[in-house]
């Protein structure tokens, strides 16, 4: 069942379902999944163009993740967020769309990058991405406090001398590093799926930021290797499970948190009835 | 002669050209006003997400082998119920239950994409639905834009006046007797619908950029919705036929020497023109505080387009 694969495969997705585990529990934090969704696309658009120049796709991944990331921090100073970020992703997306239309690849190649393709990860690739996956935990570890704290209120960040701009623009390097190393295992669409659904559920089941966080990530790498393991067994695209399992898992969460929410209640309730 | 630099011989002859023409500029005036709503409520995602389910409405439409228009609106409509269902409204968290549902639905596009090429071997199934092109529409999707396009039209003069209520302030509205939950979810299918029809000109991966793109721009000039929504329109018609143009013109271009797509340009211009008004409203600003020569005291006076938060308390 598992023939095609290789340890290499499993290596390189534990590596990217643990930092979307960690970097995800700050896009929730944040509210930033439209960035999260954004920065993966336009980095898609990037792998195009590396394959039309010959060079390595990761190169091209890097450089246009990186270019959508600043550029959505820099034109989001004077306008809207949101308008900006969506302005961005288009942008990247078209220069995409005219670098297939110059390319002579058509469908397999581009399908994979969109929704992931867990054959297409090779030996050579594992260094690269537990590089990058270092670096991305390793940062997160620095910025810790300050991206907590600007997180959960800007305002006392702010106040607190948290330059909270510059922090911005770190995260969202943060996110485009992610997106570089993961949007070749599970597709430049689905990727923030990953980013978004296992630290959402794990939020709702606990509260305190170091246990979501650990919870995040086993969610996530849970997550990924079931889609391994379904997608070689069925052959269907691995993003499909990775958006199913997902969905299903913050589903689970909000139930869980609006069923403990009601028991709270009732044993409130009950008590107060008692005195 | 100028015209004939600009414009490749054979242009307005061509049938496909003259049909991008109409359903562009429709589908560029519908996009031009609901988008100034979608701006002015802070729905961008919502409205990339919608668009970006389409994919699932068009290679369903494939599987079936009905026009992918049919797929989008469908999916567009159930998919804004189902936003609504999980709370899409509030502020707080919408941007994750929209995410939750985006993946969901990615998700099953893949499978369906999949199928589509599996089964149908038409693999360019994956690049007319994610990218579109204005050139290949044709038979029945051209009267069935511009019917929906007008109907999208009448919906925006029927929801106008609550709609522009309850997005400048939720508490005004709802004493005010408006149906606010009802106005938003209503206001979702009009988004759901108009992306649709954006879908089929530049694909559903693209299709945000007309929606968002215009509408953004023309709250940089003017401060008045109508109007807005009048030059949103101006210019996302220009932008269409600016692509449509260019893209005709391109096809001797190099590299492939078979035409850049229509998507491309279409995109380029509204993010450039976006850009140049930014620049512009910043630099006339800068000009006019530099004239007054009252650097100390800065009138802070708010951009309805800068604003982050509808201070609405109702969650």
């Amino acid at each position: 069942m598992f023939s095609g694969l290789t340890v290499s495969t499993w290596e390189v997705a534990t590596v990217v379902a643990v930092v979307a585990g960690v970097v995800g529990f700050f896009v929730v934090m944040r509210g930033s999944s439209f960035v999260a969704h954004a920065v993966p696309q336009s980095a898609f658009a990037g792998a195009a163009g590396a394959s039309l120049l010959g060079v390595s796709t990761v190169l091209g991944l890097g450089v246009f993740a990186l270019l959508a990331a600043l550029a959505i921090g820099w034109l989001g100073r004077r306008g809207r967020h949101d308008v900006v970020t969506a302005l961005s992703v288009v942008l990247m997306l078209g220069l995409g769309s005219l670098f297939l239309s110059w390319s002579t690849e058509y469908g397999p190649q581009i399908y994979s990058l969109l929704f992931g393709e867990v054959l297409g990860v090779s030996a050579n690739e594992v260094g690269v991405t537990a590089l990058l996956g270092v670096v991305s935990i390793a940062a997160v570890l620095v910025l810790y406090r300050p991206l907590l704290l600007s997180s959960v209120s800007p305002d006392i960040a702010e106040a607190r001398g948290v330059r909270t701009f510059r922090i911005e623009l770190l995260f969202l390097v943060l996110v485009a590093l992610t997106a570089t190393m993961s949007v070749p295992v599970v597709g430049a669409l689905l990727m923030f799926t990953l980013m978004v659904g296992p630290p959402a559920a794990a939020r709702s089941f606990v509260s305190r930021p170091i246990a979501a966080i650990v919870l995040s990530v086993a969610l996530a790498v849970g997550t990924v290797w079931i889609s391994i393991a379904a997608s070689c067994g069925t052959n269907w695209p691995i993003g499909f499970f990775v958006g199913a399992i997902s969905a299903g898992a913050y589903l689970v969460g909000r139930t869980w948190s609006w069923w403990s929410v009601r028991r709270t209640a009732a044993r409130m309730t009950g008590r107060e009835r008692q005195f | 002669m100028l015209s004939s630099i600009l414009v490749e011989p054979g242009f307005f002859g061509s049938q496909p050209v003259r049909t991008a023409l109409v359903v562009g500029a429709v589908v560029a005036l519908v996009s031009g006003c609901v988008g100034v709503f979608t701006v002015i409520r802070g729905q961008s995602f919502a409205g990339e997400a919608l668009s970006d389910m389409g994919t699932l409405g068009g290679s369903g439409a494939y599987l079936v082998g009905v026009s992918p228009l049919w797929g989008y609106v469908g999916v567009g409509m159930v998919v804004a119920g189902t936003m609504e269902l999980f709370g899409v409204q509030r502020r707080r968290g919408r941007d994750v239950a929209t995410g939750i549902v985006l993946g969901a639905m990615l998700g099953l596009s893949a499978l369906f994409l999949y199928w589509d090429t599996v089964d149908h071997s038409t693999t360019g199934a994956t690049i007319t639905i994610l990218f579109g092109s204005l050139f290949t529409v044709s038979g029945v999707t051209v009267p069935a834009t511009i019917v929906l396009g007008i109907v999208g039209l009448g919906a925006v003069a029927l929801l106008y006046r609550p709609l522009l209520l309850t997005s400048l302030n939720t508490d005004l509205a709802a004493a005010r007797g408006i149906p606010v939950r009802r106005v938003g979810l209503a206001f979702l299918v009009l988004m759901g619908v108009s992306v649709s029809l954006s879908s089929v000109a530049v694909g559903t991966i693209l299709g945000t950029a007309l929606l968002i793109g215009p509408a953004a721009t023309a709250l940089r000039l003017t401060r008045r919705p109508g109007l807005a929504m009048l030059v949103a329109g101006g210019i996302g018609i220009a932008v269409t036929w600016l692509g449509i143009l260019l893209s005709y013109d391109s096809y001797y271009w190099p590299p492939a020497k078979k035409g850049w797509p229509v998507s491309f340009f279409v995109v380029a211009a509204i993010f450039l023109f976006y850009l140049a008004v930014d620049a512009w409203t910043w630099w006339r600003s800068r000009s006019i505080r530099a004239s007054r020569g009252d650097r100390a005291v800065r009138v802070h006076r708010p951009d309805p387009e800068a604003r982050d938060e509808v201070p609405c308390s109702r969650v």
